[in-house]
């Protein structure tokens, strides 16, 4: 009992000390605060617009310089819907096959204690620590022609190094942390009684994570889908490094901007990017939309 | 006996659980698994319910052993410390998944629910989500869906331990009504000397994975077989004079 009465009485202290702080911080109606609080919101206005905005708006004004031909032409051009489609595949397939590891990775880490359970989360993290260029040089020294598989994948005329898998393994190995890391603190905080409670009664595991895991996980995912994708599209780094530039053949986006901003072709390079940003902000509305039903 | 305990061992990580734990429980016996905090008694009623796994000895239910048997295999309710019910089903459909995932009818999982539902006196909360209940709500909940597949042991994890102090002596006579009116063979755990001797019939009393002492309420308390017993029961009395 004296315990719990000593509790309530800290916990007015602190009630205090919070209502005397809101006293000070509340803004009064005097002029000096006033001009602070403009000062401030200008700045992070100006802060926004310089390194938000008016990017943006450089790659539209760019874009449409030469009009709307030069426009058309630029983003209906082969090799942009070459890059395009390749960009799709690999965004597809990285979101794909991160999605079902993710979860599966999640599902291990957070409800099962084994010895290497924390080697196996950092190992997981790797990607996001590691420099895109060093993945991409990895994956060369793995599988290219020097390589440790380089005899093997030769003998049976297996191309992944300057060529479409090598492009798909490096953006799933960029994004791989993206969908484990949302879901396994939300699957760490549920705990596993549930899962316990549900398979006391003779649920299989199927019936578990469908019935009482899914329905917990579920925006998370969505999200962790949402930021994979994003991450996946705009993936330069290690592409850049295994793809060897291959233009129709092995260039994504990205890679396509670098090459016509290379080549002086600036209207072209801005218009491609336009189709970047496009995609860019369909995700942004996605992720909006899933935060916005979340609530 | 309807469950026995022989000679059980368990470590986690070279952390003694359970030290050469042995006991007996009759049928429609109401069994308190007593101790402080760390002293082993989860770990029993997890190794019961085949949720950990007893590094030696063997766990007998009605005279077989079970230790290779999964938990829903071997015929027992589970109530958990915060009573896990699951958060996206309705109070209806949470009661009802140990008969769904037993392929029961529909119309047979419906007449069992409203059965339940009446026995804990929740009838019109059936469309609830248990974030919608209270906690003795919740308690009489996570009790009728363990008791849904009919089983022939319920294990009760600190049953009152995320209760308020005001109304868990009366969740302790309602629970102990009725377990007493469905005749069910129960073990709970719990930390307290006080509900203990209240509820149970039958005390068995840890300390650092071994069992002190087993006996009826009485015996423990006006008989301690040991300076921990003796102790335990002395200082948690002590504490209650105290308030």
């Amino acid at each position: 009992m004296m315990k719990k009465k000593q509790r309530t009485y800290q916990q007015d202290l602190i009630g205090d000390s919070i209502n005397s702080i809101q006293k000070v911080v509340q803004p009064s109606e005097e002029s000096g605060n006033r001009a602070v609080k403009y000062l401030l919101i200008g700045v992070s206005a100006l802060f926004l617009f310089v390194m938000l905005a008016l990017p943006l708006a450089v790659v539209a004004v760019n874009a449409w310089k030469e009009g709307w031909e030069a426009y058309r032409e630029a983003v209906l051009d082969e090799y942009t819907i070459k890059a395009l489609q390749l960009t799709l595949l690999a965004t597809g397939t990285a979101v794909a096959v991160n999605t079902v590891f993710g979860v599966f990775a999640a599902f291990l880490l957070s409800k099962f204690y084994f010895r290497g359970r924390q080697a196996l989360a950092a190992l997981i993290d790797i990607p996001f620590s590691i420099s895109p260029v060093i993945a991409g040089l990895v994956f060369i020294l793995t599988f290219g022609n020097m390589g440790w598989m380089g005899d093997f994948l030769d003998k049976y005329d297996i191309k992944i190094v300057f060529a479409v898998p090598g492009v798909i393994l490096a953006t799933i190995f960029v994004t791989f942390p993206f969908v484990f890391r949302e879901l396994f603190p939300v699957l760490n905080a549920q705990g596993k009684d549930e899962e316990e409670a549900a398979a006391l009664m003779g649920a299989n595991g199927w019936t578990i994570f469908w019935r009482i895991t899914f329905p917990h996980i579920k925006w998370a995912l969505l999200y962790g889908v949402i930021l994979c994708s994003a991450r996946a599209m705009g993936e330069f780094g290690a592409v850049s490094v295994i793809s060897g530039h291959l233009r129709g053949k092995t260039n994504t986006l990205p890679l396509h901007v670098e090459i016509l901003y290379n080549e002086f072709n600036t209207t072209a390079a801005f218009a491609v990017s336009s189709v970047l940003v496009a995609l860019a902000v369909l995700i942004l509305i996605g992720k909006s939309l899933v935060e916005w039903k979340k609530k | 006996m309807y469950v026995e305990m022989k000679d059980i061992c368990k470590t986690f990580d070279g952390f003694q659980a359970s030290d050469h734990v042995s006991f007996g429980i009759e049928k429609g016996q109401m069994a308190a698994l007593l101790g402080p905090s760390g002293s082993g008694k989860t770990t029993i009623l997890r190794m019961i319910a085949g949720l950990d796994r007893p590094d030696s000895g063997d766990i007998m239910i009605k005279g077989f052993r079970v230790n290779d048997l999964p938990g829903n295999k071997r015929g027992i309710g589970f109530v958990f410390q915060n009573y896990a019910l699951f958060r996206y089903m309705t109070v209806a459909d949470n009661i009802g998944f140990g008969l769904e995932v037993q392929k029961k009818s529909k119309a047979e999982i419906k007449a069992r629910v409203e059965e339940l539902l009446e026995l804990i006196s929740m009838e019109d909360l059936g469309k609830r989500y248990p974030h919608q209940l209270s906690g003795g709500q919740r308690q009489r909940v996570a009790f009728a869906r363990a008791l849904a597949p009919d089983p022939g042991l319920l294990l009760l994890d600190e049953p009152f331990a995320a209760i308020d102090a005001k109304v868990r002596r009366e969740l302790r006579n309602w629970l102990r009504n009725m377990i007493e009116r469905v005749g069910i063979t129960s073990i709970f755990v719990t930390h307290d000397q006080e509900e203990a001797m209240e509820v149970a019939n039958q005390v068995i009393i840890i300390n650092q994975g071994k069992i002190e002492q087993i006996g009826t309420p009485e015996e423990i308390c006006f008989q301690p077989k040991t300076d921990f017993v003796a102790d335990f029961i002395e200082a948690d009395r002590f504490l209650r004079k105290g308030k």
